[in-house]
């Protein structure tokens, strides 16, 4: 195992932050922590990058425990916190030099790791970190988190705030890492990233809620799930959510998910409810159930 | 102005030095539509919010908000918007009592005005056990509810709403939405930035900036219709990528 989690528990005063979570991360699998924002993700990488204590429980990293052998961690694992954390006032080359220097390492021994992505950056190396843009920023960062070539790799939150675009670039170099044999553990808040990763762990409020699969998460959700549409959205959501027999309804693009509490639903007669809301070209449809829709319900 | 246009665009421009952040956008917003502006990170969307919300002075072009003009008007026209970003939002540090007063008094409403705005705002969002606490121990979810509740507490013609969603769990987010779509209905203009594509969707039109330009701007079905896409996000992958 490449991350092996056993019963951690971490509490901030009041706030449990992360409540008895255990899982294993496989050598080479590029795995996924899924959750809002508070949900305890950046606690829990702190936690395995050793610079933060659990309460209970204990963690190894690519064969280390996180507290006896916390110096060799350091060494084996790569770490690109979700704030900026690089040096402003250093340009893009000093802080590559920097981060390649304390590892004991140079840019040319580990080049070949980083190449796709510096060269990217690479015609602005003399520019102060500072003074990049968002995703230069990003890539930098991934950059410096690799110079070393670490076994393991954490990503906490790297697209978050980042256009779908820039999302998709990457996820793509992600898998190109994945391929060079670095074990990933990412983090996202976003639900369709979910499905680029090998296996998943939906968490929130600091509770694991299910790890599997994408494919087998979703093929979990116990509900028959349909795809709601008409001709005003706003009056679509209120009518449903006035429905006496829903049991969800959260809109989905241009359409909304809509689950009934009943095992004999049929969709003749919530069209018919709907018709008498005044709703006109009303379309009901069964859909497939997506990793959010599993979110939700298993957050409810 | 048309009485039904909130935001009146014309060739607004905006340059630092030699580079061209805005380059000549033009656009109409409808009284009570939600408007979504996409764009890549970079491509000018901040820039050009910043010009509409009274902030930054624009190079060339012409625009109206709220009926007043962004050279000659910027002071009335942060007077009549509301604004709400993730970054900005709420002062950590204040109870959820304390932020509305103290927004509420920035915009000039009476305390009896305050005072009932703000009863009504804990009783709609169900505050009433956390509304003497410290808005910094509330979930982000909670923060940015109360923070687009406060943005709208002077009855504002227009809210631009700046990634109000980021981050934030997929119950709330919808949640968050309702209330769009409820400020919408009563006929509040809201202007909307996100890097969700599936609450691209849900606007009434959508611009797509790419580098200081608006590249399209339709309703999602029509955008989809156009680019001959599936999703929002397929038709972002392709325009956006340049």
């Amino acid at each position: 195992m490449s991350i092996s989690i056993v019963n951690i528990s971490k509490s901030y005063k009041n706030v449990k932050a992360l409540q008895n979570i255990s899982f294993d991360v496989k050598e080479g699998e590029l795995f996924g922590l899924i959750g809002p924002d508070g949900a305890g993700k950046t606690t829990l990488f702190r936690i395995l990058t050793t610079l933060l204590i659990a309460n209970e429980g204990t963690a190894t990293v690519a064969g280390y425990n996180v507290i006896s052998d916390y110096k060799n961690i350091r060494n084996s694992v790569g770490y690109m916190p979700g704030r900026f954390s690089l040096y402003q006032d250093l340009t893009v080359e000093e802080n590559l030099n920097f981060f390649a220097t304390i590892f004991g390492t140079t840019i040319e021994e580990n080049y070949d790791l980083i190449k796709d992505i510096y060269v990217q950056i690479e015609p602005f190396k003399n520019r102060r970190a500072g003074k990049l843009s968002g995703g230069m920023k990003q890539k930098l960062a991934l950059s410096c988190a690799l110079i070393h070539k670490p076994k393991v790799l954490f990503l906490d939150e790297p697209t978050t705030g980042v256009d779908p675009v820039s999302r998709k670039e990457f996820w793509e170099m992600l898998k190109r890492l994945q391929q060079k044999g670095i074990t990933i553990l990412v983090s996202t808040p976003y639900m369709d990233e979910a499905e680029l990763c090998d296996r998943i762990a939906l968490i929130q409020d600091g509770e694991i809620l299910e790890i599997d699969t994408p494919k087998a998460i979703v093929k979990h959700y116990p509900k028959s799930i349909y795809n709601v549409r008409a001709n005003n959205m706003y009056l679509l959501i209120n009518s449903l959510n006035d429905y006496k027999h829903n049991h969800s309804v959260y809109p989905f693009g241009e359409f909304v998910h809509y689950t009934d509490n009943r095992t004999d639903f049929n969709p003749k007669e919530l069209l018919v409810y709907l018709e008498s809301k005044d709703l006109a070209n009303i379309e009901i449809e069964e859909t497939v159930a997506t990793i959010e829709d599993t979110f939700m319900e298993l957050a409810k | 102005m048309s009485i039904n246009k909130v935001i009146q665009v014309e060739d607004l421009t905006k340059m630092f030095g030699d580079f061209t952040a805005v380059n000549s956008i033009t656009f109409d917003v409808e009284k009570g539509e939600i408007f979504g502006f996409l764009g890549a990170n970079g491509a000018g969307k901040t820039t050009a919010m910043k010009m509409l919300i009274g902030i930054l002075s624009p190079t060339a072009g012409e625009a109206t908000v709220a009926g007043f003009d962004v050279f000659t008007n910027a002071e009335d026209i942060k007077k009549n918007i509301g604004y709400m970003s993730q970054k900005f939002a709420l002062y950590d540090d204040l109870t959820v009592k304390e932020n509305i007063t103290f927004f509420g008094g920035i915009y000039g409403l009476s305390k009896s005005k305050i005072k009932e705005k703000s009863n009504t705002l804990i009783e709609d969002l169900g505050l009433e056990k956390v509304a003497n606490q410290l808005v910094g121990a509330l979930p982000l979810g909670w923060k940015q509810k109360i923070s687009f509740s406060v943005a709208l507490l002077h009855d504002p013609k227009i809210v631009f709403l700046d990634e109000p969603t980021g981050g934030v769990d997929p119950i709330t987010r919808r949640q968050f939405w309702e209330m769009i779509y409820k400020a919408a209905n009563h006929g509040t203009t809201v202007f909307v930035t996100t890097h969700y594509m599936d609450e691209a969707e849900y606007c009434d039109r959508v611009s797509i900036m790419v580098n200081g330009k608006i590249e399209a701007l339709d309703t999602p079905k029509k955008l989809k219709e156009q680019f001959n896409a599936a999703t929002m996000n397929d038709v972002f992958l392709k325009l956006a990528r340049g």
